[in-house]
């Protein structure tokens, strides 16, 4: 009982948040439910979700994906191009997008699977490279490319445009991020589940025990693309338009932070790494423009001009120092403990 | 006749370079099973001092200036894999997933932190005139630049193959990428071959930054990662740990890419690219190695 009333309580929490106008200084520009801060804090409930979907793959399958904004830029591009280039109705750009995610996922997910390892994460890099290229190729003027483009308001659905909407906008994409929680939750304690964690911990034994690992391996690898597919439809709906960091490979290279950050292989440990690192990586960019860094001396104040310098820095420090990412940091002294004694010989034998 | 000539040469001197970054790439994942994000970071790092050195260098003439600049760029680029191989990889020793983790964190924030530094803008690097100019060889115009990318990828080629074949240390690395628990076992501590591997990779990704400086005469923080890119694809294509398969596939990839560009449509040459790799992993997952070596 109490596993299913910690989650509804904290929605429940979050749902009520544009309902107060308390000014939060410091840690927002503006009031609890000025549309900046609900804009922003709808931003990191969104890349939490995608946080979570990129784990399915990685924390709870042990699959290294490179390639996951492929999918993600297909839930922005695909319904921005059906909607602005096409002038599809919402519903049938959302239905589209998701049938093109489906299949793109089973088709590419089918080839890249054939190898594992090390090897599957440099294909599914080389994949997300061509849809990278391919936006950035712009055929039919279709994708704007190196500039993206704004999606035709005019097929947004109503509640969805304008300043004034934004606490719709924060309720979906908290809706969004409750519903990734909700099916992994679901996926990871089904029977199919089950497997995917033996494939992480073992696949030769799978194997022996009969199982068609690559099966699995593709059941995963289709259901975390098509959460990131819905994604970038709420992505576009909170941005307006479709721009091509969302098609990089560094794209996908700041989702495995945020999961690594947060603790790789548990719900809310890969979904608090999306929502902190969404946030450090919109308020450090505020904060390099604030008067207590601008008066910094040069060697200080132009690393922290660069959010990702930071991050990245930190992303180190976690891997090195709490491998269970942030929300396990209790076990930080017996880490370091380890790693300042010299290693015996530790050589594993494969 | 002319243009397919270029196409060719053209073709073989960015495979020259692809075969400059996926042989280390290639190297590396084969002995210690790490990929080598940083890789990029290495491209980058020996641009930008060569460029840093250059602009520093205002008085001399152009081409021992470059020549300069490009021997620091390269010391740099050792120092900089070899540094990597032990603060950040050696401690990790057997944890694969964190050694790959760290070398994206390495990739990310160092290309922050030129890009903070230098800005996102590309530099232009002063190259000696003698690249830039052309060669005609049977009507076709070839720049020369090509023609130094080939010979300096030939010349790793047969070095590294040097190495491996006739050297003790090479010996033991070849040993190492077969079965290192084995080496290990008979009482050589592979360990100390890491860091050399890492910086014999250093030093090809080194060369390959300065042809690539010379290739496109500018340099921007991104480049490094772009170059990878295809690296990778030339790596898994080869089959990971051959040198010689590296060589064939990054023959092929460069190859392709050029015809496609200008005989279907200019960018759909990196696309034939990723569908040649699709190929490649439908019908024989290992990779070439298999075949050629």
């Amino acid at each position: 009982m109490k596993r299913v009333a910690v989650p509804v309580a904290i929605v429940v929490a979050l749902a009520l948040v544009p309902r107060f106008a308390i000014d939060v200084p410091y840690v927002f520009g503006g009031g609890l439910n000025t549309p900046g801060t609900l804009q922003l804090l709808a931003l990191c409930l969104m890349f939490g979700g995608l946080a979570l979907s990129y784990d399915l793959l990685f924390g709870f399958t042990g699959l290294l994906s490179f390639g996951h904004a492929l999918y993600f830029a297909v839930g922005v591009y695909v319904a921005a191009i059906a909607m602005t280039r096409w002038h599809w109705s919402f519903w049938q750009a959302v239905l589209f997008t998701a049938l093109v995610g489906f299949l793109l996922a089973v088709v590419l997910g089918a080839v890249s699977l054939r190898v594992s390892g090390i090897a599957f994460a440099m294909v599914t890099l080389a994949f997300a490279q061509a849809g990278s290229i391919l936006v950035l190729k712009n055929p039919n003027g279709w994708t704007g490319g190196e500039e993206g483009f704004g999606v035709d308001y005019h097929q947004l659905p109503a509640w969805a445009v304008g300043i004034f909407n934004t606490k719709n906008l924060y309720w979906l994409a908290l809706g969004y991020a409750a519903a990734v929680f909700a099916i992994v939750r679901w996926a990871v304690n089904s029977s199919p589940g089950h497997v995917w964690q033996a494939i992480r911990e073992n696949e030769l034994r799978v194997q022996v025990l009969g199982l068609k690992p690559y099966t699995y391996k593709l059941m995963s690898f289709v259901l975390a693309s098509l959460l990131a597919t819905a994604g970038g439809i709420i992505y576009l709906l909170l941005l307006g338009g479709a721009n091509t960091e969302v098609t990089t490979a560094s794209f996908t290279l700041t989702l495995l932070l945020m999961v690594v950050l947060g603790g790789t292989g548990s719900r809310w440990g890969a979904m608090i790494g999306g929502i902190l690192y969404t946030y450090a990586d919109h308020r450090l960019g505020d904060l390099s423009s604030s008067h207590a860094v601008s008066t910094l001396p040069s060697v200080f104040r132009t690393p922290l001009q660069q959010p990702l310098f930071i991050l990245g820095v930190l992303f180190i420090l976690v891997v090195f120092f709490v491998p269970g990412g942030l929300t396990r940091i209790g076990q930080v002294g017996v880490r370091l403990d380890r790693i300042l004694r010299k290693p015996a010989v530790q050589e594993e034998i494969t | 006749m002319s243009t397919f000539l270029l196409l060719t040469i053209t073709g073989l001197g960015l495979g020259a370079m692809y075969f400059l970054v996926a042989s280390g790439l290639s190297l590396i994942y084969g002995l210690m099973g790490v990929l080598n994000f940083a890789h990029g970071v290495f491209i980058t790092v020996t641009a930008y001092a060569l460029w840093f050195t250059e602009s520093k260098l205002g008085g001399v003439p152009v081409l021992p200036r470059f020549l300069i600049a490009a021997v620091v760029g390269l010391i740099v680029a050792v120092v900089f894999a070899a540094l990597t191989e032990l603060v950040l990889i050696r401690p990790l020793y057997g944890r694969h997933i964190e050694q790959v983790l760290v070398t994206v964190g390495l990739a990310l924030s160092v290309t922050a932190l030129v890009t903070a530094i230098w800005g996102s803008d590309a530099r232009v690097v002063v190259a000696p005139t003698w690249v830039g100019e052309t060669t005609t060889i049977f009507g076709a115009h070839i720049p020369n630049d090509r023609w130094l990318e080939i010979g300096t990828a030939v010349v790793v080629l047969f070095g590294l193959e040097a190495f491996l074949r006739r050297t003790r240390y090479g010996l033991i690395v070849r040993a190492g990428v077969e079965n290192r628990a084995m080496v290990t076992a008979l009482g050589i501590d592979v360990r100390k071959s890491f860091t050399l591997v890492f910086m014999i990779g250093g030093l090809a990704a080194g060369i390959a930054a300065v042809l690539y400086t010379l290739y496109s005469t500018t340099i921007d923080p991104q480049q490094g990662t772009s170059l990878v890119i295809f690296a990778f694809i030339v790596v898994v294509i080869g089959g990971l740990g051959s040198i010689r398969g590296t060589a064939w596939a990054a023959v092929i990839v460069g190859l392709v890419q050029q015809y496609a560009n200008y005989y279907a449509s200019s960018g759909l040459g990196d696309l034939s690219v990723v569908l040649l790799l699709g190929i490649v992993l439908i019908v024989q997952p290992g990779g070439l190695s298999r075949r050629f070596a």
